[in-house]
């Protein structure tokens, strides 16, 4: 490096920066959904671009839960276990209609909106989502992660 | 709270019970396996789907017949317009009416190009899970380019609800020749690649060959058809063996396996899609060019309705972007001319009272598309076999009872015959091999 | 072979079984007597018939007008390649009809579906548990008399981690 050799930042900030582009996610896909986050995930559109390309296929190793298609109420308590196994810090994105809302299924198998069973801290439409509205929620989430208070007590107790 | 399943019941004191599933790494869809285990051997299989039951059957009932459409689109999600056409075609036969060749030109370009998507993305999902990641990689990059195609015709990837009763809903985009060649060649590009990656994989074949293996009478008996059922030797294709739209007028082979095991369904779908590729190729040959649209002044739609208030318009009218290509002139090909079956021209909506009369007639409750009474039942060759629908009609706007068979039912029952004695790791591939769809297994 | 001499040979070797046959929109339909149906699908399924696939087995809510509910069998015969499609009424006070596990594979899943959509019973079958929906789902969700959009009570959520 020349000219300088340090910054200044405050450490939730760099947190918050590291955390944003290292997201592993667990896709819990039920659905058509999953079509395009097949997409999303390959080469063609390459969610690896921004930071989220590593998906871990169990919740213990997640942090960023992506609900791709529709919950019925025969998977609800399927979904709500598999978010309680992950570690914090932990966020959701519902991805699709069916997920943010229920979609076109208002009927009785349907959850109306996973929000019912988890929270969810980015909402996704599109019946499917197009790939480049995925890479855009990802985004959305990003900015949310960095501009969150960050949770560090880990740090604090030692 | 819930009682003992079968396989709790029955399994034998001190055996391990796993627990695969409903949502699992190595499985595209939700579904439970629950196995018996004698240390790495299955003694014993159960498995639980309905995960994504979705009451597709209940909704028909409570949709019109027009507007039902759109959840046929989300059956097998991965080849939608097979779907669409299933449905289609199964109304079109209790209401008697003749779809133009254009129409059914364009029904077999798209449905084909929906197979081999189908069968693209089944083996992606099959390589993956037996760890070969780039395998994944490249048939889904082959997908892009069928879906662009796809896109370039309907304005959908995937939930296109593009064939409708009595037609398809516009013409093909005005580069569409160019854009399905360099789809097909790039396509059998990747399956040359995709060939020479798995076909001689040591890995590869040993899991897959002689592991899943099923018998020609199991498989009958299982009601297994499509690429399955043709795996274990028995050549039934829909498209052979009752044809429908244009099939008979296409030369294609139905290619067949022999043992009936993970490696023959692969070999078999691998070998469907460049007949697949075939039928575009000729499809497209055979499909003439739009004739262009006449030329002349053309106004806004805003303008039309404001002038059609003194006298008819005469110019034609500009219609909306994602109304491009069902223009009045185009319809004729594309839509029967039997009935009110299909929606009518918009340049008549916006313009003249007739045109607003026969619009609402359409739409409205109680109006519209109305078979007669009876039931009826037919098939078209999808994705994974036989999709059938059997519809009953009791005259009104909305089907009284409409119920899908869906091909992969009766697969996936077979599962827990076939990973019987096997290993653990054998399941997943025979339940990659199998392409169990959530959306249409579970409806 | 013709339908019409596929309607006659059926209905010679099946006898009373079959109380009609009618055609509808071209496909061969025939009516068979709820108690028949067993043996009825069991010939047909030996030779000369050869109807080896079960493609579909259904069912037909008609309980608020006629009081039953209608079973419809799909059956196809490869060596013929002809569909027939048979239908048996059962009453819609106490549904039941005999299984045809046993004789088909797929049976088993397809009975077990049209358990839980209409509460069928279904006679002599090895496991008659709800297929598509849970247990402790109340009622029968293709039935008629099921509101559309009635939810269940969920499945309650575990608590904590």
């Amino acid at each position: 490096m020349s000219g300088f050799d340090f910054l200044t930042t405050r450490f939730e900030t760099a947190l918050g920066w590291g955390r944003k582009f290292s997201l592993f996610h667990y896709p819990f896909i039920t659905a058509c959904c999953g079509m395009e986050y097949m997409s999303a995930a390959c080469a063609h559109f390459d969610i690896d671009r921004f930071g989220a390309g590593l998906t871990r296929f169990s919740p213990r190793q997640a942090d960023l839960l992506l609900v791709v298609g529709t919950v019925t109420h025969k998977l609800a308590p399927v979904l709500r276990t598999v978010y309680d196994q992950m570690l914090e810090p932990k966020w959701v994105i519902a991805f699709g209609a069916c997920a943010v809302s229920g979609g076109i299924y208002r009927n009785y198998a349907v959850v109306q909106g996973i929000d019912r069973i988890v929270p969810v801290d980015v909402f996704i439409p599109g019946c499917p989502p197009r790939p480049e509205t995925v890479l855009d929620g990802l985004l959305k989430l990003q900015d949310k992660i960095q501009g969150q208070r960050q949770d560090w007590r880990w740090a604090r107790k030692t | 709270m819930a009682s003992p399943t079968r396989l709790e019941r029955s399994a034998r004191p001190g055996s391990m019970l796993l627990n695969m599933g409903p949502s699992h790494p190595a499985m595209h869809g939700t579904m439970r396996i629950m196995l018996e285990l004698d240390a790495e051997r299955i003694v014993n299989a159960e498995c639980e789907i309905g995960y994504l039951h979705r009451g597709f059957e209940k909704t028909c009932e409570n949709k019109t017949w027009f507007n039902l459409l759109v959840y046929t689109d989300r059956l097998n999600y991965v080849s939608p317009l097979i779907n669409n056409l299933g449905y289609a075609m199964t109304v079109e036969k209790m209401l008697g009416v003749a779809v133009p060749e254009r129409a059914q030109l364009i029904r077999v370009l798209v449905s084909e190009l929906s197979r081999v998507a189908d069968h693209l993305t089944c083996l992606a999902a099959m390589a993956m899970e037996s760890g070969a990641f780039t395998v994944f990689l490249y048939l889904i990059k082959a997908r892009e380019y069928l879906w662009d195609v796809v896109e370039f015709t309907t304005g959908a990837r995937m939930t296109t609800s593009y064939i409708r009763i009595g037609g398809v809903r516009a013409d093909l985009h005005a580069d569409w020749r160019a854009a399905l060649a360099a789809a097909v060649a790039e396509t059998r590009r990747v399956l040359k690649d995709v060939s020479g990656l798995l076909d001689n994989n040591s890995i590869f074949v040993g899991r897959t060959r002689g592991v899943g293996a099923i018998s020609r009478e199991d498989a009958l008996s299982y009601g297994w058809t499509g690429p399955c059922l043709r795996s274990t030797g028995v050549p039934y294709d829909v498209r052979k063996a009752r044809p429908y739209l244009v099939y008979d007028r296409l030369s294609f082979d139905v290619p067949v396996g022999e043992n009936g095991d993970n490696y023959d369904r692969y070999a078999v779908r691998m070998r469907e899609m460049e007949q697949s590729l075939r039928i575009l190729e000729q499809a497209a040959a055979l499909l003439p060019d739009a004739p262009p649209l006449p030329d002349g002044p053309v106004i806004e739609p805003e303008e039309a309705v404001c002038r059609s208030r003194r006298r008819r318009a005469v110019e034609r009218v500009r219609l909306p972007p994602n109304l491009e290509g069902s223009e009045k002139e185009r319809l004729p090909g594309l839509a029967t001319s039997d009935g009110p079956v299909t929606v009518p021209a918009k340049e008549d909506t916006y313009t003249t009272m007739e045109g607003l009369i026969g619009h609402f007639l359409f739409f409205m409750r109680g109006k519209g598309i109305r078979p007669p009474k009876g039931d009826v039942y037919f098939s078209v060759e999808g994705g994974n076999g036989e999709l059938g629908f059997y519809i009953v009609s009791d005259g009104t706007d909305r089907p009284y009872r409409l119920h899908l068979r869906a091909p992969c039912l009766h697969i996936v029952s077979a599962l827990e015959e076939l990973i019987k004695g096997r290993l653990v790791a054998d399941v997943i591939p025979t339940f990659g091999s199998l392409n169990m769809i959530g959306g249409e297994i579970d409806r | 072979m013709g339908p019409e001499d596929l309607i006659e040979a059926v209905r010679k070797r099946l006898g009373p079984a079959v109380e009609a046959a009618t055609d509808s929109f071209g496909d061969p339909v025939l009516i068979l007597r709820a108690e028949a149906v067993r043996p009825a699908l069991a010939a047909l399924r030996e030779p000369p018939f050869d109807f080896a696939v079960l493609l579909d087995l259904t069912c037909v809510d008609f309980a608020a007008t006629e009081g039953r509910f209608e079973l419809v069998y799909h059956l196809y015969s490869l060596a013929g390649n002809v569909r027939l499609r048979l239908k048996a009424s059962v009453p819609a006070a106490d549904p039941a009809a005999a299984s045809l596990a046993g004789l088909w594979k797929n049976a088993e899943w397809l009975e077990r579906e049209v358990f839980d959509m209409f509460g069928v019973r279904f006679e002599g079958h090895p496991y008659l548990r709800r297929l598509l929906t849970y247990e402790g789902f109340e009622g029968h969700p293709l039935r008629k008399s099921y509101p559309w959009r009635l939810e269940q009570p969920r499945i309650p959520l575990k608590e904590g981690p």
